[in-house]
């Protein structure tokens, strides 16, 4: 559906090390193997079968986020069809969500990435202990938020909408140690 | 007069700073610490005791330091005290104080406490101001807090910024003395990750206070070298994180420490971008504490003048900073330790009258040495007492001969250094909650069993020699880095260095039957003496924890590190039992005082907690809406306009929904999809109602109870499609609830193929309120919304401005309503589109003030408000939305208990004030008027409001057996006078509920 | 701040999950059956243990799994963490020589 309405996400201030990502398709699916095997040959990535682990294909992935949901996000296109997978999974048992403005993405990147995250996050975000490809819901202060690191310096993290001011604050807070203003 | 020698030590005496201490200027240089400064110029007096006022000097050079409690400050805001003079760093331009004085530290009117000390014993505040017991608050407390006590607070807000960090190591060291080094090392050798931390300015612990002439050598170098080079392999590693100046203050379970850096307080202009502090919040696999030791003071009379201090931190003084602690000195000790301090002392020009050796026959190099240099030791001493004013000026030395004490003749001195041996650090041991145990030969406890995976080495398990440190500090790097069996053949030192028979003491001194009146401290912090030890355990204490508490005595930010062992043995000898049996008080955390703001972090302002916003938020802001907080979000309350009062706006937005048409943003609400198969039989399973014969396309109430029967959250739940349902929350319930259900869905009924997912932020919803509110928003929509094709509890898909919208037919107003949801980035748009399109009809947005005004008109409740957590349906007047036919739903076997049916319960009613008040919310509610507390209570008001459509105020109450009391006259008992109230149904408009049918 | 080890995803800290109370009781499947006194005892009654406990962990803010975990209340430390509907795992109840968290 087309509209003249505007559009309008919440505000992120673009810096050196974090940047709002575009608006993106987000569903979330939950329903057992059978129900992603038929998603993913119309979604064309595939669903990990390992815990915390997206895969991704071009502006296409998939998130674990738990043993039966998984985030499916399109970065490209804000109007991915559901109704094409709802056909694709049929009467397999699921539930398909559409969340696409429920949360935000931005992108937290740079040398620093790491320590700017763990001013307020508290898992291991070493390489070894939290490898490219690796995503997981967790907390950012008191904000939950899902970590997915997508390159060895750069992690794409999703806020729900009304958390990103505070994220967003947040982070800056955390980042002028390395980032003086 | 400068006490500063011309060379050696770890300062730069090319870069001189300036301070001020009460307000007097001084000289120090780059590498001293206010303390080491001060002493460099002669001072001594730094501060008054707590309780006494007694003068007190410099007794240590750490953070054991019990004296030197001093204010350091920038400007007020700037301001901290109680801090350690011996940790602070010198900057140029620093400003310090004394505390606890009136009107100067050198005349301090506190000083007559001392000679009143017979007023104060051990607990004389549990004794002396108990009666009355009003004068406690008014007269006594304050008093007491002015007269004894510690710094005090900044005035204004602290401008610094403090940050926090989350970091992960395979091998935390705590400490970087030989142990700590070595254990680093040789963890580091492995590739593991490696935290090294120290609270000092500089790695080396102990090792900094050895003299530049020592002849000790460790793999051939001098000892700064072999810090120096190891620090440098150190820090050329890329998995090993090296920090100075930090703290590790706290270990909580499964070895996650806390540790605060101090990242600016040493420095004259901090740049604006550095925090102040930096709180890490270390998870380690494994952790080794290279905490060290602190030496044990020695009790004898007059042992807190200024000028007696412990004889390694004159060592510490001497090598490190280059000061002489004092020209003529007396050196007291119980084993070698002391000798080095003497002779370093003795080379560097200070008279030393007198080795005092407690042993009867001291023999060893040590002694030779100082033989050799023409040092008088007298075996068998004690210390009788000590003469001088804020200055030791003498000391009376005793003798035991043949078991009794005989006295020497007094030397004039201006510096006594005392050395009981040494006490392990097992702080941090303690707070793991790890078993210390008694070791006879270190006369202290030390680490027993661990509770962690966590080891000590080195000193703070009572190792001493400088040999045996390293190994036991390499060996356990390495097995605790590669998870081996620590063996000892894993490295290996060559070490120079003469033995020491450290020869610890603990309890007091021996004195003559006739005792010197001279007060023998154990805690110099508290002021606790030898004699307020034993007056507690004669008046009955005996268990440490008690005697700790009554004496204060280790407490605080103290927590004994100088004072423990000798408490203890005092207690013992006085109770007649050996010291484990006495046992040791638990160490708490901070190991030393940690700022407020290391631990608040970034969560300041408006950082505090997330505050959330919906997507008409900037709207609202720009109508000059009134906000308020509802759980972390901030809703608009009200929109006055000109100049109204709340009163006022609420009055006339309350009236253009009732007239016209209003709209008012409630996106907050939480929202739930439920999909599957099963989804209808979760929600049976779940809510109080019936939901399999809900048909697609329309909507019901939905009440949820918690097992216990009582009401715990409601909502609207509209059916999309057979296996859809998109349920709504209150805005404060939405995670709970969903929490609930997930509970109940994974593990009570796993079988049933249903899933949920929030939806509350996807979607803004919109409501539009009001007789008009159809007019508005047919033009925007391609929904039919006739009332034919969408009666009341309706719910429709399609579009609004051609934005996708799921439109419900739904009231909390009682008028004909509309809720659109539209995904939340059109939010903004749609809600501006409807306000314009609505203009004509008079749309007027409302708050949530006005929301509640006009739900409460209709008697339709707010979970929380009125509700609490023990009201069941029936209690609310909504047993008409339980399934009738319904076997089972969540709550269910509870409504069937008997107290669940009484008569009495509370329940829900309206009241009305016939004189025309507006009650209070919260206000009790009584039979029968006139009566005094405590009094009767048969309910309570939940809601109250001033109705604008009805011209009165109005009233929820929670009655006991309310509802036969319609019609029945109560009161509620304010302080100006019971009200009278009339019980009356809960709803007071459109009682047919005609208009929401419109 | 505990670490726990979820099934799920592994080991994570404490702050990522919320505590959901004793494990291993099932709500009865026919509530209306039990007497009063049952019912009350079913809603109210813990074991409340000094020692090893079983007790229910949501990984709340991960991967949103409920799952059960013995945990010695005397030392908070965790002896197993199992999936939901699985049976109490056997440990070995004597303390071990040192924590492991």
């Amino acid at each position: 559906m087309v509209s003249s309405m505007a559009r309008l996400a919440p505000l992120v201030t673009t810096s050196e090390w974090m940047r709002a990502l575009p608006f993106a398709t987000r569903l979330i699916l939950q329903g057992d193997a059978a129900a992603r095997t038929a998603a993913a040959a119309v979604w064309g990535v595939s669903f990990s079968q390992i815990a915390c682990r997206a895969l991704s294909q071009g502006s296409r992935a998939t998130l674990w986020l738990g043993p039966e949901e998984y985030l499916l996000l399109d970065m490209s296109d804000e109007s991915a069809s559901v109704a094409t997978l709802e056909h694709a999974i049929g009467n397999i048992p699921h539930a398909l969500v559409d969340i696409s403005h429920r949360q935000i993405a931005i992108e937290i990147s740079g040398p620093f990435a790491e320590r700017i995250l763990n001013g307020g996050c508290p898992l291991d975000l070493d390489l070894s202990a939290f490898p490219i490809g690796m995503c997981t819901r967790t907390v950012l202060a008191k904000a939950e938020i899902v970590l997915w690191r997508n390159r060895a310096d750069a992690f794409h993290v999703e806020v729900w909408r009304s958390f990103t001011g505070y994220v967003a604050g947040l982070l800056r807070e955390i980042a002028r140690e390395y980032y003086p203003v | 007069m400068s006490f500063r020698v011309s060379k050696g030590g770890h300062i730069d005496r090319s870069r001189s700073l300036k301070f001020t201490f009460d307000g007097k200027t001084y000289a120090g240089f780059v590498g001293d610490t206010l303390a080491s400064a001060l002493l460099a110029n002669g001072v001594h007096l730094v501060a008054r005791s707590f309780k006494y006022h007694r003068p007190r000097g410099i007794l240590a050079a750490g953070s054991e330091e019990p004296n030197a409690l001093i204010t350091v400050y920038r400007d007020a805001a700037r301001y901290t005290p109680n801090l350690r003079a011996t940790q602070v760093e010198l900057y140029h331009g620093l400003q310090a104080k004394s505390q606890n004085r009136w009107p100067s530290l050198r005349t301090d009117f506190g000083r007559i406490n001392d000679q009143l000390s017979a007023f104060f014993p051990a607990g004389f505040y549990y004794k002396t101001f108990m009666w009355p017991r009003k004068a406690w608050k008014a007269v006594y407390e304050p008093i007491i807090r002015r007269a004894a006590g510690l710094g005090v607070a900044p005035t204004q807000a602290d401008p610094d910024r403090y940050a926090q960090r989350y970091a992960h190591c395979d091998v935390l060291v705590v400490g970087s003395g030989p142990a700590g080094i070595a254990a680093a090392m040789s963890a580091a050798s492995t590739g593991a990750r490696v935290i090294l931390c120290d609270e000092n300015s500089q790695f080396g612990g102990g090792l900094l206070s050895e003299a530049d002439h020592s002849a000790t050598r460790i793999d051939g170098l001098m000892i700064r070298h072999w810090i120096a080079q190891a620090i440098q392999k150190l820090k050329e590693n890329s998995r090993v994180t090296l920090l100075t100046r930090t703290t590790a203050f706290g270990y909580f379970p499964h070895n996650f420490v806390a540790l605060s850096e101090r990242v600016t307080d040493h420095l004259e202009n901090p740049d604006l971008h550095l925090v102040r502090e930096r709180l890490w919040q270390i998870r380690a696999t494994s952790v080794i504490l290279a905490t060290g030791a602190i030496e044990r003071p020695l009790v004898f009379p007059g042992n807190d003048r200024p000028g007696v201090m412990l004889a390694g931190a004159a060592s510490t003084y001497l090598n490190r900073y280059g000061v002489k602690t004092g020209s003529r000195a007396v050196v007291v000790t119980s084993g070698d330790a002391a000798y080095t301090t003497a002779l370093d002392l003795h080379a560097a020009g200070v008279v030393i009258d007198a080795i005092a050796d407690l042993r009867t026959a001291p023999v060893g190099a040590w002694v030779e040495a100082a033989q050799s240099a023409g040092i008088k030791i007298i075996a068998g001493a004690t210390v009788l007492d000590t003469q001088g004013n804020v200055r030791v000026r003498r000391i009376d030395l005793g003798q035991v001969v043949s078991g009794t004490v005989v006295k020497l003749q007094p030397i004039n001195c201006d510096l006594v250094l005392m050395s009981g041996g040494y006490t392990p650090s097992v702080h941090l041991f303690s707070q793991s909650r790890g078993k210390v145990e008694w070791s006879d030969t270190v006369k202290s406890f030390v680490p027993g069993r661990s509770a962690e995976c966590e080891r000590s080495v080195g000193a703070c398990r009572g190792i001493y020699d400088l040999s045996e440190v390293l190994t036991d500090g390499a060996a356990t790097g390495l097995a605790l880095a590669s998870k081996t069996p620590i063996s000892v053949q894993s490295a290996s030192f060559t070490v120079k260095a003469m033995p020491i028979d450290t020869n610890p003491y603990v309890g007091a001194l021996p004195q003559p039957d006739s005792q010197s009146s001279s007060k023998a401290f154990v805690d110099w912090q508290h002021d606790v003496t030898t004699r307020d030890l034993a007056l507690a355990t004669r008046e009955g204490f005996r268990s440490i924890e008690h005697v700790k508490r009554y004496t204060t005595t280790g407490m605080a930010t103290d927590q004994g590190k100088t004072s423990n062992l000798n408490a203890l043995a005092i207690v013992a000898q006085t109770l007649g039992v050996p010291i484990p049996q006495v046992g040791l008080t638990t160490f708490r955390m901070p190991y030393t005082p940690t700022t407020f703001g290391a631990f608040a972090g970034i969560s300041r302002g408006d950082l505090f907690d997330p505050v959330r916003t919906t997507a008409t938020h900037e709207w609202a802001q720009a109508r000059g809406a009134v906000f308020e907080n509802v759980a972390l979000w901030k809703r608009a309350r009200y929109f006055p306009r000109a100049n109204e009062d709340m009163h006022a706006a609420v009055a006339r937005e309350c009236l253009a929904v009732r007239h016209s048409c209003g709209i008012f943003d409630a996106t907050t609400l939480g929202k739930i999809e439920i999909v599957g198969p099963d989804a209808a039989e979760f929600l049976n399973r779940m809510y109080v109602n019936s939901w399999s014969n809900l048909n697609v396309g329309r909507s019901r109430y939905g009440i949820l109870l918690r097992e216990d029967g009582f009401i715990n959250d409601d909502g609207v739940i509209a059916r999309l499609a057979a296996d859809r349902f998109h349920v709504t929350t209150t805005t404060g319930g939405a995670a709970r609830v969903l929490g609930t259900m997930e509970d109940y869905r994974q593990t009570e009924w796993p079988d049933l193929k249903v899933w949920l997912t929030s939806t509350t932020e996807h979607w803004a919803v919109i409501a539009v309120q009001g007789p008009r509110s159809r007019d508005v928003l047919q033009p925007l929509t391609d929904i039919d919304m006739s009332a034919s094709a969408m009666p009341h509890m309706s719910v429709a898909l399609g579009a609004i401005c051609g934005v996708p919208t799921r439109l419900f037919r739904v009231s909390f107003t009682g008028e004909m309503g509309f809720e659109v949801n539209v995904p939340a980035d059109y939010g903004r748009a749609i809600w501006e589109a409807i306000f314009a399109a609505g203009q004509f009809h008079g749309i007027t947005e409302y708050g949530t003030e006005a929301m509640h005004v006009l739900r409460a008109e209709k008697g339709y409740i707010i979970i929380g408000q009125d509700t609490d957590g023990t009201v069941t349906p029936d209690d609310a007047g909504l047993t008409w939305a339980i399934g009738k036919n319904k076997l089972d739903f969540v709550g269910k076997r509870s409504l069937e208990r008997a107290s669940m049916k009484t008569a009495t319960r509370k329940q829900l009613v309206g009241l009305r004030t016939p004189n025309g008040e507006v009650l209070e919310e919260g206000a009790q509610v009584t039979l029968r008027t006139g009566q005094k507390p405590p009094m009767a209570l048969v309910g309570h008001v939940t809601s109250s409001y001033f109705s604008a459509v009805l011209g009165y105020p109005i009233a929820l109450a929670l009655i006991g057996g309310g509802r036969a009391r319609l019609g029945q006259t109560l009161y509620v008992p304010m302080p100006n006078g019971d009200i009278k109230v009339e019980v009356t149904a809960p709803v007071f408009y459109d009682t047919p509920g005609a208009r929401i049918n419109g | 701040m505990l670490i726990i080890d979820c099934p799920y995803c592994g080991r994570r800290p404490e702050i990522e999950f919320t505590h959901g109370g004793e494990a291993h009781l099932v709500r009865p499947p026919q509530p209306a059956e039990l007497s009063d006194q049952d019912w009350a005892a079913f809603l109210y009654m813990r074991s409340n243990t000094k020692g090893i406990y079983a007790e229910r962990w949501r990984h709340a803010r991960g991967c949103g799994q409920f799952f059960n975990a013995l945990r010695d209340t005397t030392t908070d430390h965790f002896l197993s963490t199992y999936k939901s509907g699985t049976p109490r795992p056997v440990v070995n109840t004597t303390p071990s020589e040192e924590g492991h968290s």
